[in-house]
């Protein structure tokens, strides 16, 4: 069966690459049509390679019209903001939850599968009321603050850390050292795949989403990626389809060069924690 | 609590290389987890959660209750003071034609990208499994809309399916084929979002059926073979489709709340037109309560939304505990 001879695995290669032109169709465009001039592009015409090539053209538009690279900085600045509260908060109680025998375990728990049940676009009305009355609306802090705590990262940690064997904590206390620096020291370490798989999907999702932070940015400067794009259509592009698309292609471009480095880690993270996707 | 955790890894019926860690250990680790470390200082568990529970209490608990007590009253932003109307806006939900537009587009949406999603997903996957070339290569291309940003993919299938200029119409015209208006008609524009919507879920779905095709025993297909299941359509049918049942009802599920929360396409495209066509329940959430500042009746939609997520969870764990298992 693994070693068929090619000929005979030939239909079945040919039904994939279909699915996969269809799949690809949207990123071979946007790459064609974000060097083609405008002209060219209202030609509807079938072909990829433009006549003339307007890449300077069209790249030259968004970069002077939008600051791409201010989005895709905010992005950064938020998903990485974002992840690290949500370790921060999370690996220590999941640790608690796996690790320590306390009373009130069992309803900490409770809440935290809860939580897990709540689609987070159904808490943004009283998040946006309680960010408006401290006066933190157009802020890095109402686009992070809200995601600070992820119960499904403390779900995940926790299922990791019962299999972090107890000799090995108990060997570090006995070490001498305190329970702060054995959650940092001894049993995040041991659960970086967990952490790695975490992180990939948090980063994904934040970098992607557009309903929260269309509800509490409306300075320019500080546009996720996604905003920016839906700007850009708004004030300048309409029509100019090739520097749209050049625009998309600056801001899809990140995470998707991350994830053709990282393949398997980036498809295990996202499937593996996609459940709250 | 066994019914709550079936949403977690811990069930999750397909395995991943990394998964097996997470799902496995614990299992295995069983009798050391009963012998817990005893040392466990009461004082110190309660420190080491307590951001985690400040901040669970802040964004996730309070606002729930919040969005709870707001769809019975009539508090719009802004305004000073607000009534207890009980269910009044529930009531005014049933006269409302946005509302009823939103929630029927959701259902067609959810209705087109799932069965299709799955389906195109299943069949991808039991062709990649079917042979040794480009394994990786495929998995990597299906899943590539996965990680793409949704804002800037959608402006790309604008342009794919604009009416006068897209190479998809351009390609009807040449074999002669009708020339619709894909995003401006109302008769297609949902039928093109939940087109998009299936291209944005099949790798997802894909890689969760991969996992559960690795994860069906060899030996089946050959004691199928001697059965006398010759074919590889009756493989599929006998052996296949029954292995991959666990999966497959979670992929249903998965796939359902992936696509009833379906926003950014709706809101970069057609922001929810022409005429209603194209509303769907987040859209209507976020238009009620971000642009009209109605939060009262934007919240019991909210609470509309959030039923029906918690109805498929249900389902999901209901059917869980009677799932059969094989192997």
């Amino acid at each position: 069966m693994q070693s068929r001879p090619l000929i005979l695995d030939l239909p079945r290669l040919a039904l994939l690459s279909l699915a996969a032109f269809v799949v690809l169709a949207p990123y071979i465009w946007m790459v064609a049509v974000s060097v083609k001039p405008q002209d060219e592009v209202f030609k509807a015409s079938l072909s990829l390679i433009p006549q003339k090539w307007a890449l300077v053209e069209n790249y030259g538009k968004v970069l002077a019209t939008i600051p791409v690279w201010t989005y895709i900085g905010n992005g950064l600045i938020v998903c990485f903001g974002i992840l690290f509260f949500q370790i921060l908060f999370a690996v220590p109680a999941a640790y608690a939850l796996a690790k320590l025998n306390f009373r009130g375990r069992e309803l900490v728990f409770g809440f935290v599968m809860l939580g897990l049940l709540v689609p987070y676009q159904t808490t943004a009305l009283p998040l946006y009321l309680g960010i408006h009355q401290l006066g933190l609306l157009n802020s890095y802090t109402a686009l992070i603050a809200p995601f600070t705590c992820s119960v499904f990262a403390i779900f995940l940690f926790r299922q990791f850390f019962r299999a972090i064997p107890d000799d090995l904590i108990n060997a570090a206390r006995i070490d001498g050292m305190g329970e702060f620096s054995i959650v940092w020291r001894v049993v995040l370490p041991n659960a970086l795949p967990a952490a790695t798989a975490f992180a990939i999907f948090s980063v994904v999702a934040h970098w992607n989403d557009l309903f929260w932070p269309l509800i509490v940015i409306q300075k320019g400067d500080l546009y996720t990626p996604a905003m920016g794009i839906l700007a850009f259509r708004s004030v300048e592009a309409g029509e100019d389809y090739g520097a749209l698309m050049a625009a998309a292609l600056l801001v899809t471009a990140p995470l998707v060069l991350a994830f053709l480095l990282a393949q398997r880690r980036f498809i295990e993270g996202i499937t593996m924690t996609g459940l709250k996707g | 609590m066994a019914t709550v955790t079936g949403w977690g890894p811990a069930f999750c019926p397909w395995k991943t290389p990394m998964a097996d860690v997470a799902m496995q250990s614990p299992a295995v680790k069983a009798p050391t987890a009963r012998a817990r470390t005893l040392r466990g200082d009461a004082g110190i568990a309660w420190l080491l959660t307590l951001p985690a529970i400040l901040a669970y209490c802040a964004m996730i608990l309070l606002p729930l209750l919040a969005v709870l007590a707001l769809a019975f009253t009539d508090y719009e932003f802004g305004a000073r003071s607000f009534r207890w109307i009980g269910f009044g806006n529930f009531a005014d939900m049933l006269g409302d034609r946005t509302f009823s537009a939103s929630i029927r587009n959701t259902v067609v949406y959810c209705l087109f990208v799932a069965p299709l999603s799955i389906g195109i997903a299943l069949g991808l996957a039991v062709l990649i499994e079917a042979g040794a070339r480009g394994r990786a290569f495929w998995r990597a291309v299906f899943f590539l809309p996965v990680v793409s940003l949704t804002v800037a993919m959608a402006t790309a299938w604008q342009y794919l399916l604009h009416p006068s200029i897209g190479p998809l119409n351009a390609l009807l015209r040449v074999i002669g084929a009708g020339t619709p208006n894909w995003l401006g008609s109302s008769d297609w524009v949902i039928v093109s979002l939940g087109f998009i919507g299936v291209w944005e879920n099949v790798g997802f779905n894909l890689v969760l059926f991969l996992a559960g095709l690795t994860a069906i025993p060899r030996e089946l297909y050959a004691a199928s073979e001697i059965d006398g299941a010759r074919s590889g359509w009756s493989k599929f049918w006998l052996v296949t489709w029954p292995m991959l049942g666990p999966t497959m009802l979670f992929v249903i599920i998965i796939t359902m709340t992936r696509s009833i929360r379906v926003f950014d396409t709706v809101q970069t495209l057609t922001q929810g037109g022409p005429n209603n066509a194209s509303e769907v329940l987040l859209r209507t959430i976020y238009q009620e309560g971000f642009h009209y500042f109605r939060f009262g009746y934007s919240a019991a939609i909210t609470l509309v939304f959030l039923v029906i997520v918690l109805g498929l969870m249900l389902i999901q764990t209901r059917l869980i505990d009677r799932r059969v298992h094989y192997g």
